[in-house]
């Protein structure tokens, strides 16, 4: 017996308890106990419970993983766990627990959806979940949600539908449905339950958003009960001290519950009831749901069917009565499953947490002291994101001036997330303290690494290379800040070009997830391994690439730029290719782009490029942008681009100034691929099909880094999952049709390259199988 | 006073004391450092707060003075320097030491300056009182805090203030009244000082909930200490043993001669309090917690020389002190654990030599967490990197008359009473070395965390000839030796 028991003790553990309790309240049911005993034997990998008096402490711990999410097995493992606690008579009330101190459960297993082949199997895995909350939120039995740690998707579900919330209050704990970014919506019962937990407008925000909601801020809303403070280390470690405290506290409630000395219903604020009061009168809420509607419409343009979805699904639950009129619901939960949107946010999500790690591995050597050169816009973006992250950070420029903006910028950067309350005033001159501004190169004999983004000017890196390697010691990394020129061409003047590599951080750093690391022939791996591990604590999505003009993203920028001026010269005005580009899903604009980057920097980007590419990277006349910037038209921070900006005006209207330039460079344009869509596809084509070639010549390793660069980087629409994602729902073969059909028009810019041929040969090969 | 014969008979009617005591006995005193005594230390009856003192700071302090310069009859003139500490700060008396030194008639020549630290000012003035006469600055200083919570400065909002400000500018009827008219219902909420850290924003008492819960310490332990803590104080007080305490003439109504925050009560009535901070399931209440309280006190420090050439018998030498500070969220009150051993290191003692332990008591539980933390090799090998525990002070010899869970807790004015305390316990129960130690935060002040610990020796008119002459080990002589010879002068 103990030798078949012995290699599982926690199962014997649970087993042994359960059977003690049940051996004396079901003396008089043999029947019973029998029952009992047999259901304890399956193994359980997933789930455990231990019995403590009358409480039964349900825990969930995904074997082999960092987080607990709810798969096929983990809530079966539930199922059989509960069923176990309602037929023991013994126990009055139960908790649910994570083992894992940083996830309570974070969501519905993600690789068991896309498993799904149909959208009736993804109904079915939403009915069944639907049916278990169901039983939990009717248990005679009060159930106890302790969350520490993401509480995010279906683990939300599983936590509203029980009786009573408990929340560490700390960073790690987040509440939220991000189900709509990943193109699904909440499948198993959110939509119903969150609107009568916190109010109407509360949870369609949470919803449609899928924001993370903090402890203290659930607690506010009433998405949970009570808060727990994490302690300080006492006899054993923070963490773990933490998650036991906490299951004391909830067992404390349960048992409350049990006996009613504690009540679950909350005290609801003035306001509270009002809104109450006027989500309950039919007008008030059509006109709810009419608002978010528009307001959704405006933002998706239609192209992501989830949001739509949910406001749909969360009106009709509202108004049923019957459980029977669900099956819609399960359905349309289904059928999001299965849409092009969801797969291409599915896969951008593994794209992004694939590039959460480090694939060098380990650096030799930590870096925590950082030197930023050059106190620009980059330059202190870097530091901010850097030195409050908890590196040193030195912060070098040439000029006071200069120097006092850019720890200004870090300053402000940081304040804003104390008007956030996202960070106390203390923390952030606690943060402030490990930033050092200076002019000179005092303390750089102790940099691990060095960042410098400096003006983009060759000559002015290389001096800066040189001064930098007299001062630092043999270990720091030297790394440089461009959008485009050749890392290879930087480090030709260094005296040990192992350590130099490229790290293309992308504007405005503190809110752009995409750090672009390049690597030459030369860099070691080590150094490699270091910037990566800087990236991440910096919290970037990082995606290493190899070298060349350009790089990857601003390459594959290139000529769709080159693309929108052609458009511009054309005869379409900057506002209609705004239109039908924010149309096809880019966040923002082509022409805005521009004016966003920078004329002046687009100028360099594209002369430079265009030399070391030739005519692949022609189409509109560089010297529109070269008359642009002769006439101050250098796009917002001048004031004027295609578009006049000004302080407090939103509506911002276009630059009379271009009506003279546009005309000076007008061409014909050729009737027969001026459509609206034509004019989209000319974009775009361009565009994958440069990333195509970058994939064809090994700057991108994969096509998953070439995705997760152009959309996280470029803002390439993001239910289109990025352009490898996009040829293969598109179709290669139709890409390459396409191309063919433009390359007749205009020429060669739009050959297709000989990856997208192969691809378009043979339908089954897939970028992303 | 007490007597040396007195004592010896303590120690021959209590053998258990002398079988714990065989071990060597020597003196902390070192060479070419002045060995700073204690001659006398009073205090005025610790009061609960808003129970009746409405006095200023200085008022209090002085009559205090008054107090100790009438017990050591020490004239006024000999007084080198004053030292005071004060918590929550009167801004009209913000050198508060100096109106106290000035109403209780020192004379106007002697210099006087005020110390904060949080809950360890007095603790403070004692050190720098030290370190003068270490120094050899000076040979006699009278050092104390006050802390009177009844009367709060309380200040006007921060808008309300600068509006304020800037009327003091305006030139023209119109620009006041257009100030003026600014001038919003919420510009007349009040601000209040707040025991809160400036740094986490957290309560005082909210942390020390946390802590409990740390260290896994329910309620009932925490009631049951601090019913240990009333009834200790009840026995120590009916029995006549705090001396320090000078009766009080309370302007306008009758003169006070005890501390009244001392109510033994039982576990059941403890029991049915709510928690006070972490509502509602929290462990720490207003029955285990210290209590607001009003009070000040006072030490009379010399150098042993001066003492001895003026006549008195010092109560106590002051021999080592240590201040440290931790991470103010999670470790703010368990300042007593990291200065413990290090100061014991310093002195070259471990925690058995110790006979008598004075520690501040904020809370029942944090008194408990420190005893837990000093007993965890855990805690030793993972938050102070130390090989393993200095250990738990053994409770008989723990503030056996009472704390200030019971006495009462004046911010400033603890820690002179927690050193006359020990002076006065090491004299009782015929102890050589005491230990203090208080834990403190930052609240006003930048300052993060700090602590106060002394070892204590007690007077060597009383120790050193009852232990030469009634032990016959060999170490006696070499540690009574020096001992005598430093003491005969006096005797």
């Amino acid at each position: 017996m103990l030798a078949v028991i012995s290699p599982r003790p926690l199962l014997f553990r649970v087993s042994v308890k359960l059977f003690y309790v049940s051996s004396f309240s079901f003396l008089k049911s043999t029947e019973h106990k029998l029952i009992t005993r047999f259901c304890l034997f399956p193994a359980r990998s997933h789930v455990s419970c231990d019995i403590k008096g009358d409480v039964a402490v349900v825990r969930f711990n995904t074997p082999n993983s960092k987080v607990n999410t709810l798969s096929r097995q983990l809530s079966s493992e539930f199922t059989d766990v509960m069923n176990e606690i309602w037929a023991n008579e013994a126990v009055k009330s139960a908790v649910l627990i994570s083992s894992k101190p940083g996830s309570f459960i974070a969501g519905a297993d993600i690789d068991m959806i896309e498993a799904c082949k149909t959208s009736q199997e993804v109904t079915q895995l939403s009915q069944e979940g639907q049916k278990m909350l169901e039983k939990i939120e009717q248990s005679p039995k009060p159930v106890v949600a302790a969350i520490s740690g993401s509480c995010l998707g279906g683990g939300l579900e599983v936590a509203i539908a029980c009786h009573y919330r408990i929340a560490t209050k700390d960073k790690k704990t987040i509440l939220g449905t991000p189900e709509v970014l990943l193109g699904l919506l909440p499948g198993a019962g959110a939509t119903q339950r969150l609107p009568k937990m916190v109010g109407l407008p509360a949870a369609f925000d949470m919803m449609l958003t899928g924001r993370n909601i903090r402890a203290d801020r659930a607690k506010k809303m009433g998405l949970v009960d009570q808060l727990v403070d994490p302690l300080g280390p006492g006899m054993k470690a923070p963490e773990a001290r933490t998650i036991e405290y906490l299951e004391e506290v909830a067992i404390g409630f349960a048992r409350g519950l049990a006996n009613r000395t504690v009540s679950a219903k909350r005290s609801k604020g003035l306001i509270q009831r009002i809104t109450d009061y006027a989500m309950a009168l039919p007008f008030v809420r059509r006109q709810v749901y009419k608002t978010v509607e528009n307001k959704v419409q405006k933002q998706t343009k239609g192209l992501y069917p989830a949001p739509l979805k949910i406001i749909e699904v969360t009106r009709q639950l509202l108004n049923a009565k019957l459980s029977a009129s669900l099956f819609p619901f399960f359905q349309s939960f289904g059928q999001l499953a299965v849409t092009k949107e969801a797969k291409a946010l599915i896969g951008l999500y593994h794209g992004q947490v694939l590039c959460k790690k480090n694939k060098f591995g380990t650096p030799q050597r930590e870096v925590k002291t950082l030197a930023v050169l050059g106190a620009g816009l980059m330059g202190a973006g870097i530091a901010q994101v850097s030195v409050d992250k908890g590196l040193k950070t030195i912060l070098k420029d040439t000029a006071q001036q200069g120097l006092d903006r850019g720890q200004q910028q870090v300053f402000k950067g940081l304040n804003s997330k104390v008007k956030k309350k996202s960070l106390t005033s203390f923390e952030r001159d606690s943060i402030l303290s490990n930033l050092t501004g200076q002019l000179d190169y005092k303390g750089f004999e102790k940099a691990d690494m060095v960042i410098e983004a400096v003006f983009e000017d060759i000559n002015i890196k290389h001096k800066v290379l040189k001064e930098v390697e007299a001062v630092i010691p043999a270990h720091c990394i030297f790394a440089s800040n461009t959008s485009a020129l050749p890392i290879s061409q930087i480090a030709a003047v260094s005296k040990r070009p192992e350590k130099v590599i490229g790290m293309h951080y992308f504007s405005p750093v503190d809110r752009m997830q995409l750090l672009e690391i390049i690597t030459t022939d030369k860099t070691s791996q080590d150094t490699a391994a270091s910037a990566v591990a800087v990236g991440l604590k910096q919290g970037k999505v990082v995606i290493v690439v190899k070298d060349g003009p350009g790089f990857y993203t601003t390459r594959c920028l290139g000529p769709m730029l080159a693309e929108v001026v052609r458009v511009l010269q054309e005869g379409i005005d900057p506002k209609k290719i705004d239109a039908i580009s924010t149309a096809f899903g880019f966040p923002v604009g082509a022409a805005t782009l521009i004016d966003e980057v920078g004329v002046d920097v687009a100028t360099h980007v594209a002369e430079d490029l265009g030399k070391a590419f030739g005519e692949r990277f022609g189409g509109g006349s560089i010297e529109l942008f070269k008359l642009m910037v002769e006439k101050g038209f250098l796009g917002r921070k001048a004031g004027k681009g295609f578009y006049v900006y000004q302080e407090g005006v939103k509506n911002r209207s276009l630059n009379s100034g271009m009506d003279e330039i546009l005309a000076r460079f007008k061409v014909p344009a050729k009737p027969e691929v001026c459509t609206d869509e034509d004019i989209q596809m000319r974009l775009v084509t361009r565009f994958v099909n440069e990333a195509a070639m970058c994939l064809q010549e090994g700057i991108l390793s994969n096509p998953v880094e070439g995705d997760i660069g152009a959309v996280f980087g470029l803002g390439f629409p993001p239910c289109l999952g990025g352009p490898f994602r996009y040829a293969d729902s598109y179709g290669a073969k139709q890409l390459v049709d396409k191309l063919r059909k433009y390359e007749a028009v205009y020429g060669s810019q739009f050959t297709p390259c000989q990856l997208l041929l192969d691809y378009a040969n043979s339908p089954s090969k897939k970028f992303h199988q | 006073m007490g007597s040396y014969f007195k004592l010896t008979g303590i120690l021959v009617n209590i053998p258990s004391l002398l079988a714990v005591q065989p071990k060597s006995k020597k003196t902390l005193a070192k060479s070419g450092v002045k060995n700073i005594v204690v001659v006398e230390g009073v205090r005025i009856p610790f009061l609960q707060s808003g129970y009746c003192l409405h006095g200023a700071n200085s008022v209090c302090f002085h009559l205090l003075c008054r107090g100790l310069l009438n017990r050591t009859s020490v004239p006024r003139d000999v007084v080198d320097y004053i030292v005071y500490g004060t918590v929550i700060q009167e801004v009209k008396t913000s050198n508060v030491a100096r109106e106290a030194a000035l109403g209780a008639g020192f004379s106007d020549k002697t210099p006087a300056h005020t110390v904060t630290m949080a809950c360890i000012s007095s603790n403070q003035a004692m050190t720098t009182g030290v370190g003068m006469i270490a120094a050899g600055q000076c040979d006699v200083v009278v050092a104390g805090g006050v802390e009177l919570m009844s009367d709060v400065p309380i200040r006007h909002s921060r808008k309300m203030r600068k509006t304020m400000l800037t009327l003091n500018r305006a030139k023209t009827l119109g620009q006041k009244l257009s100030l003026i008219s600014k001038i919003r219902p919420d510009y007349f909420a009040p601000e209040l000082p707040a025991v809160a850290e400036f740094s986490t924003s957290e309560t005082m008492g909210h942390s020390a909930d946390r802590l409990a819960a740390a260290f896994g310490i329910s309620r009932l332990e925490q009631d049951e200490y601090a019913l240990r803590s009333h009834t200790l104080a009840k026995k120590a007080q009916d029995g006549g043993l705090l001396l320090d305490v000078v009766p009080f003439k309370v302007p306008g109504k009758d003169t006070v001669t005890k501390d009244n925050g001392i109510r033994p009560s039982s576990m059941e009535q403890m029991g049915k309090l709510k928690p006070a901070f972490v509502k509602p399931y929290g462990t720490v209440t207003a029955a285990n917690s210290s209590f607001l309280t009003d009070g000040a006190s006072a030490v009379l420090l010399m150098s042993e020389e001066k003492a001895l050439a003026m006549g008195y018998k010092p109560k106590a030498y002051l021999r080592d002190f240590v201040y440290v500070s931790q991470d103010p969220k999670d470790q703010l009150l368990l300042g007593p654990t990291y200065a413990t051993p290090k100061v014991l290191e310093k002195a070259g003692l471990t925690m058995a030599d110790i006979d008598v332990f004075e520690f501040h008591e904020a809370f029942a539980g944090q008194i408990l967490a420190n005893l837990k933390a000093m007993d965890s090799d855990w805690f030793a090998q993972n938050c102070m990197g130390r090989k393993s525990k200095v250990g738990a002070p053994p409770l008989e010899k723990f503030n056996n008359w009472g704390g200030s869970l019971s006495l009462g807790h004046p911010f400033a004015a603890t820690g002179c009473r927690l050193v006359i305390t020990a002076a006065h316990r090491l004299k009782k129960e015929g102890g050589q070395y005491g230990l203090v130690a208080a834990c403190a935060a930052g609240g006003q002040v930048m300052m993060l965390h700090g602590l106060a610990l002394f070892p204590l020796e007690r007077g060597s008119n009383y120790i050193s000839a009852p232990v030469s002459t009634m032990k016959s080990s060999p170490v006696t002589p070499g540690v009574g030796a020096p001992l005598k010879s430093r003491g005969t002068g006096c005797l």
